[in-house]
C-alpha cells in the first residue's frame, strides 16, 4: 500500500469510505510529515491538536453515516484565510498577535464538509510577491531542487506555502488565493495543480484583502480531480459578499473525463514573448499536440491588449491594496509601536509592521491615485482592463478554452532571485491577464525544464465555465504523465 | 431675506451654502447587520464590519437606500438609476477601515429643492445640487482619560445622507429657515429624526462674501455646526470677517474653519493647500448601485403628505391662516394632534386650542406632543365643553391645567368639581339682584351715566358664582337690570 501522505484525496475517500483507514489515520500521517518537513517552513502555525480534534469528530461523523465532501481530508489553510481562534498573520508582522474571532466563508464551508485542517500556511507578505520571500516567517521552501545544483528553490507565491505542503505531501491539499497568478505560479514551480476560478466563485469574506478586484480563493491540488473536489467544496454564493456570483456550480468531477473531442483551443500569439526559454515553448508545443491527439482543434487567436496587461495590474492592484492595507493602523489590532502623538505611532507601526515590498505598493498605489494622477494612471489601467477583457470576450467568440504556459520559466533559486521588482513582476505575465478579465486559470504540471524543475500549462476558460476548463486540465494531466513526487526530497 | 453688511467701502451681500448631514432612519447600519441606535454603552454596537476587522466586506443595506430615495423623492430631486460608492482615504482613530465609504462622482440623488418662507411672509425655492449616502465615523473621545484618547465605534458604519445645497441662501437667518424647512420634510418622510443634539442633523457652511451683483467670492467651509444658533452665529461671524478683510482691499484665503462656541468666533482648521488628497476610487468590495424603475415607483407611491402639501390642504380645509398652518405643520406630530383634535370641530376653535393652551403648556414643560398626558381626544372632549356652553372659556382653562397634571378626563374634572356652567336665568337674576342690592351706590353712578361700571359688576356676579356663571347671560341680565329702572338719561 502507498504511504497515506501518498494519497489523493480521491483516492483517500474511497479507503475512508471502505473503512480502510480514518481520518485520524490521515491527520496523524500528515502531521508526522509536518514535522518531518519542518525545515521547509511551509506552515506559519501548525494545529496539530485541533487536526487530531478535528479528525476524531469526522470519523465520529462517518460511522454515524453522516460525510460531507471533504470528510476527513487533511488540508493546509493559506495563512490569509481567517480562521476563528487560530492566529492569522498574512504573513505580517503587522498583524502580530492578531487572532480572528470569525471564519472565513470558504474555509467555514471547508469545515461543514469534514476538512481536517492542519495549519495555516506561509505566503508572501499579504500575497504580494511570486516567490514567498517576502513573509515576515521566512520564505517556504520548494520541496523540489534541480539534480545539478541542489540550491534551494523558492515555492514560488504568493502561495507558496500552500504549494510546498502539498507538493512534499505535508497537506492532501491546500487553499490559495490568487490575485495575478498567486496559486497558477506556485503551483507551476512545485509541480501541483493550482486553480483559480473565476472571480466571484468563491467568497472573499474572511480573506485578508489585498486587491479586492481581483483576489480570488482557490485550491492547490495533486491532481485535477481533487481540485475540482475541492472547489466544489469552497465554491458557493455568499450574500455577505457582494461580489460573489449567484450562479450554481455544476458537479465538476462528473463532468471530468469527457475529454476536449470537438473543443476549439485558443492558442493566444501575444503570449509568445521575446526572450522566452526554448523548453516552455517546447513544453507549450508538447501540450498543444496533445490535446490534438486528444480530438481537440488548436488554432491561433489574438488577445492584442496583452502586452498592458502587466502594467495595468501593477496600477490596479496597488491602488486597492494601498486602501485595503489602511485599517492596518495599531489601534485596534496587531502590532502597535508607540510614538510620541498619533502620527507617530502610525508612522512606526506601519514602518515597522510591514515588510519592504508592501511598503513598495502601497506607495505605488498610493501614488496613482493621488489628485492630478488618478485619471493618468488609475483610470487608464481600469480602461486597459477593460479592453483586455473585451479580447478575451472576442476570443471565446472562436474558440473553448486558451492554452499558454503558466511561468517564463522554472523556479529560482532563493538565493538568485530577480534583482529588481519588475523581473520579478513578469513572473505574472501570463498569469495576469486571466487574472484581470475574471476568468478561471488552471496550472497543471506538465514536464520538467533542463534542471529538472517542474513547469506547468495554463488553462484559461470562459467565466464560470470551470467545468470545461477542468475537462482540459484533465486531459492534460493524463497526456503528460507527471510525476508529482519531488525529486531531490526525502 | 437677503442681509448685507455694510462697511466704508460699501455693502457686501452673503452667498451661503449648506452641507447637511442627516442620518437616516435605520434599525441597522449601512453596511453591517449592527444596530444603529443611539445612546447605548460604549463600543456594544459594532460588527466586524464597522471595526474594519480583517477580511471584511460591506454589503449594502438597502433600508437605508430606501430612505435615501424617499429623500430625494421628497426634495423633488432625480433619482439616480445608477450610483457608485467609493473609498475616501484618511487615516483617523475613529475611522476603522482607513476610508470613509461615500459616494462621489455618481451620487444617488441629483438635483431637487425646497422652498423656504422669508420673515414677511413671502417664499423662495432653493435649489439643493445632490444628495449621497455614505458611512458615519465613529467618536473620538479626547476628555475621558488624562493620557488616552479613547473610540466609541457604535456610530461606525451608521448611514448617512449629505444633502448639498446651492450656494443661494443669502443671509443667516435664510440659512437657519432651510435647516429648519429640511429638518421638517426629513422628518415628515420618516428618514431622518433631526435631532441636532444627538447628531442626527450636523451642518457644515460654506460662505463667501461679494459685492452684491458680483460674481462669487472665495469661500471659507465651517464645520460641524451642531445647532440652529450656532449656524446663525458662526455664519455671521464669518460674513463679518469676511467683509472686513475685503473691505480693507485683503483677499479671503479658502479654507475648513472651526466655530469656536465658546469665543463664539471661527476659527482656521487647515487651508486649501493643506487639504487632504482623499485619493477617491469606487469601492472594488461593493459593485453599482442598479436601482429599478419599478422599485423607485413603489417607494414613490407610498410618500407620505409633506409639510408643504399639509400646509395648503390646512388652509383650504380648515381655513386657517397661512402662519398658523405653517406653525401647525412644522412638526408631523403636531400637525397630527391638531387634525385629530379638529376632526368633526370648528377648525379654528381647535387650532386655537392647540397652539395656545396646548402648546402653551408643552413648551413650559420642555415635551412633545408624543409626551403629554393629554390626547387629542381628551382636548377634543375640553373643546365640546365650552362650545356646548357646558363650561365657560375661562373654566375651560383652569380644567386643562388639571388634565395636564392628572391625565383625567376634563367632563370627569367638571362633574366633580361643579364647574358646569349656570345659565339658568332665574339663578343668574338672583346673582344680578344680590350684587346691585349690595351696591346701590354705584347703581346710581352707572345710572348717571359712568357705563363702565358694568365691568365692575359683571365681576362682582361671577365672583358671586365662583365663575361659573355664563358671562353672556350675566351681561345680559346686568343690562336689562340696570337699564330698568329709570336708567335711562
Amino acid at each position: 500500500m502507498t504511504a497515506l501522505t501518498d494519497l489523493t484525496i480521491a483516492g483517500a475517500r474511497d479507503l475512508l469510505a471502505a473503512g480502510h483507514v480514518s481520518a485520524a489515520d490521515l491527520a496523524r500521517a500528515h502531521l508526522a510529515a509536518m514535522e518531518r518537513h519542518r525545515d521547509l517552513n511551509a506552515f506559519i502555525t501548525e494545529t496539530p491538536e485541533r487536526a487530531l480534534q478535528l479528525a476524531d469528530a469526522s470519523d465520529r461523523r462517518r460511522r454515524a453515516g453522516d460525510a460531507g465532501r471533504l470528510e476527513g481530508i487533511p488540508v493546509a489553510i493559506k495563512d490569509l484565510f481567517c480562521t476563528k481562534d487560530v492566529p492569522t498573520t498574512a504573513a505580517s508582522r503587522i498583524l502580530d498577535g492578531f487572532t480572528p474571532f470569525y471564519e472565513s466563508t470558504v474555509t467555514a464551508a471547508m469545515l461543514r464538509q469534514g476538512a481536517v485542517m492542519l495549519g495555516k500556511t506561509n505566503l508572501d507578505e499579504f500575497a504580494m510577491g511570486s516567490s514567498n520571500l517576502t513573509s515576515w516567517y521566512g520564505p517556504a521552501i520548494n520541496p523540489w531542487r534541480a539534480p545539478g545544483d541542489g540550491k534551494t528553490r523558492v515555492p514560488g507565491g504568493s502561495s507558496g506555502g500552500s504549494a510546498s505542503a502539498v507538493a512534499a505531501r505535508m497537506a492532501m491539499a491546500a487553499t490559495g488565493t490568487d490575485t495575478g497568478g498567486s496559486i497558477r505560479q506556485p503551483a507551476a514551480f512545485t509541480g501541483t495543480v493550482g486553480l483559480k476560478p473565476t472571480y466571484g466563485r468563491c467568497s472573499r469574506l474572511g480573506i485578508v484583502a489585498f486587491a479586492s478586484s481581483l483576489d480570488q480563493a482557490g485550491p492547490l491540488t495533486r491532481t485535477v480531480r481533487d481540485a475540482a473536489i475541492m472547489l466544489g467544496a469552497m465554491a458557493g454564493h455568499d450574500p455577505l459578499d457582494s461580489t460573489s456570483a449567484d450562479v450554481p456550480l455544476d458537479d465538476l468531477e462528473d463532468a471530468l473525463e469527457a475529454g476536449v473531442e470537438g473543443m476549439t483551443i485558443g492558442v493566444p500569439e501575444e503570449y509568445r514573448v521575446e526572450g522566452m526559454p526554448a523548453v516552455i515553448d517546447d513544453l507549450w508545443q508538447r501540450g498543444i499536440a496533445w490535446l490534438e491527439d486528444a480530438g481537440a482543434t488548436v488554432r491561433e487567436v489574438s488577445l492584442p491588449h496583452t502586452r498592458f496587461a502587466l502594467p495595468a495590474y501593477y496600477i490596479i492592484a496597488p491602488a486597492e491594496a494601498s486602501s485595503n492595507l489602511a485599517r492596518y493602523d495599531g489601534v485596534r489590532f496587531g502590532l502597535r509601536c508607540e510614538g510620541d502623538d498619533l502620527v507617530s505611532m502610525y508612522e512606526r507601526t506601519r514602518a515597522e509592521g510591514f515588510g519592504a515590498e508592501v511598503k513598495r505598493r502601497i506607495l505605488i498605489g498610493t501614488y496613482v491615485l493621488s489628485e492630478g494622477y488618478f485619471d493618468a494612471y488609475y483610470l487608464k489601467a481600469q480602461k486597459v482592463r477593460t479592453r483586455i477583457a473585451d479580447d478575451f470576450r472576442e476570443a471565446w467568440t472562436s474558440v473553448d478554452a486558451l492554452l499558454t504556459p503558466t511561468t517564463p520559466s522554472a523556479a529560482f533559486a532563493a538565493d538568485s532571485p530577480p534583482d529588481d521588482p519588475v523581473s520579478m513582476y513578469l513572473n505574472d505575465v501570463f498569469t495576469v491577464p486571466a487574472s484581470l478579465a475574471g476568468l478561471p486559470g488552471i496550472s497543471v504540471p506538465a514536464g520538467l525544464d533542463g534542471d529538472g524543475l517542474p513547469l506547468g500549462l495554463q488553462v484559461i476558460a470562459r467565466p464560470f465555465d470551470e467545468a470545461r476548463l477542468l475537462r482540459v486540465a484533465r486531459t492534460i494531466e493524463e497526456a503528460a504523465g507527471f510525476d508529482t513526487a519531488p525529486r531531490g526530497l526525502t | 431675506m437677503a442681509e448685507l453688511i455694510e462697511r466704508e467701502s460699501g455693502p457686501f451681500a452673503y452667498v451661503i451654502g449648506l452641507e447637511v448631514h442627516a442620518q437616516i432612519v435605520s434599525s441597522s447600519k449601512l453596511f453591517s447587520g449592527a444596530s444603529a441606535a443611539f445612546g447605548a454603552a460604549a463600543n456594544t454596537q459594532v460588527s466586524a464590519v464597522d471595526a474594519g476587522m480583517p477580511g471584511m466586506l460591506p454589503v449594502i443595506n438597502m433600508a437605508c437606500i430606501e430612505q435615501a430615495v424617499r429623500t430625494g423623492l421628497a426634495l423633488g430631486g432625480t433619482i439616480n438609476r445608477r450610483s457608485v460608492f467609493e473609498r475616501k482615504n484618511y487615516f483617523y482613530p475613529d475611522l476603522p477601515q482607513g476610508y470613509q465609504i461615500s459616494q462621489y462622482q455618481q451620487p444617488i440623488v441629483t438635483g431637487g429643492h425646497l422652498v423656504i418662507e422669508l420673515e414677511d411672509g413671502a417664499s423662495r425655492p432653493i435649489g439643493i445640487e445632490r444628495l449621497h449616502v455614505e458611512q458615519d465615523a465613529g467618536k473620538s473621545l479626547h476628555d475621558r482619560d488624562p493620557v488616552h484618547s479613547l473610540v466609541d465605534l457604535n456610530r461606525s458604519g451608521i448611514g448617512l445622507m449629505e444633502i448639498v445645497s446651492l450656494p443661494e441662501l443669502a443671509s443667516p437667518d435664510e440659512a437657519v429657515r432651510y435647516v429648519r424647512t429640511l429638518r421638517s420634510i426629513l422628518r415628515y418622510a420618516g428618514t431622518c429624526d433631526g435631532n441636532m443634539q444627538e447628531g442626527s442633523l450636523r451642518v457644515d457652511a460654506n460662505v463667501s462674501m461679494r459685492r452684491p451683483g458680483d460674481k462669487l467670492g472665495t469661500r471659507c467651509e465651517i464645520k460641524n455646526l451642531n445647532s440652529m444658533k450656532f449656524l446663525q452665529r458662526a455664519i455671521e461671524f464669518e460674513g463679518h470677517r469676511q467683509a472686513t478683510i475685503l473691505d480693507e482691499g485683503g483677499t479671503v484665503r479658502q479654507e475648513t474653519r472651526l466655530f469656536d462656541v465658546n469665543a463664539n468666533e471661527t476659527r482656521s482648521m487647515r487651508s486649501k493647500e493643506d487639504a487632504e488628497d482623499y485619493r477617491y476610487f469606487p469601492d472594488p468590495d461593493l459593485l453599482p448601485l442598479d436601482l429599478d424603475e419599478a422599485w423607485i415607483a413603489g417607494i414613490a407611491a407610498s410618500m407620505p403628505e409633506l409639510p408643504d402639501s399639509r400646509k395648503q390642504r390646512f388652509m383650504s380645509d380648515h381655513g386657517l391662516s397661512s402662519y398658523d398652518a405653517g406653525v401647525l405643520v412644522a412638526e408631523r406630530d403636531n400637525a397630527d394632534f391638531f387634525e385629530e383634535v379638529a376632526r368633526g370641530r370648528d377648525s379654528k376653535v381647535a387650532a386655537n386650542w392647540v397652539m395656545t393652551e396646548f402648546f402653551g403648556r408643552l413648551n413650559k414643560d420642555g415635551i412633545g406632543v408624543a409626551d403629554s398626558p393629554v390626547s387629542a381626544d381628551a382636548l377634543g372632549g375640553l373643546i365640546d365643553l365650552v362650545v356646548d356652553d357646558t363650561i365657560s372659556g375661562r373654566i375651560a382653562k383652569d380644567v386643562f391645567a388639571e388634565m395636564f397634571v392628572t391625565g383625567r378626563d376634563a367632563a370627569a374634572i367638571v362633574e366633580e368639581r361643579g364647574l358646569r356652567q349656570v345659565t339658568d336665568t332665574t339663578r343668574i337674576e338672583a346673582l344680578v339682584d344680590g350684587v346691585l342690592a349690595a351696591h346701590p351706590e354705584r347703581v346710581d353712578e352707572y345710572r348717571a351715566g359712568k357705563t363702565k361700571l358694568l365691568g365692575f359688576f359683571m365681576g362682582e356676579v361671577m365672583k358671586a358664582s365662583r365663575g361659573r356663571a355664563n358671562p353672556q347671560a350675566v351681561n345680559r341680565t346686568l343690562r336689562l337690570r340696570l337699564g330698568q329702572e329709570g336708567g335711562t338719561r
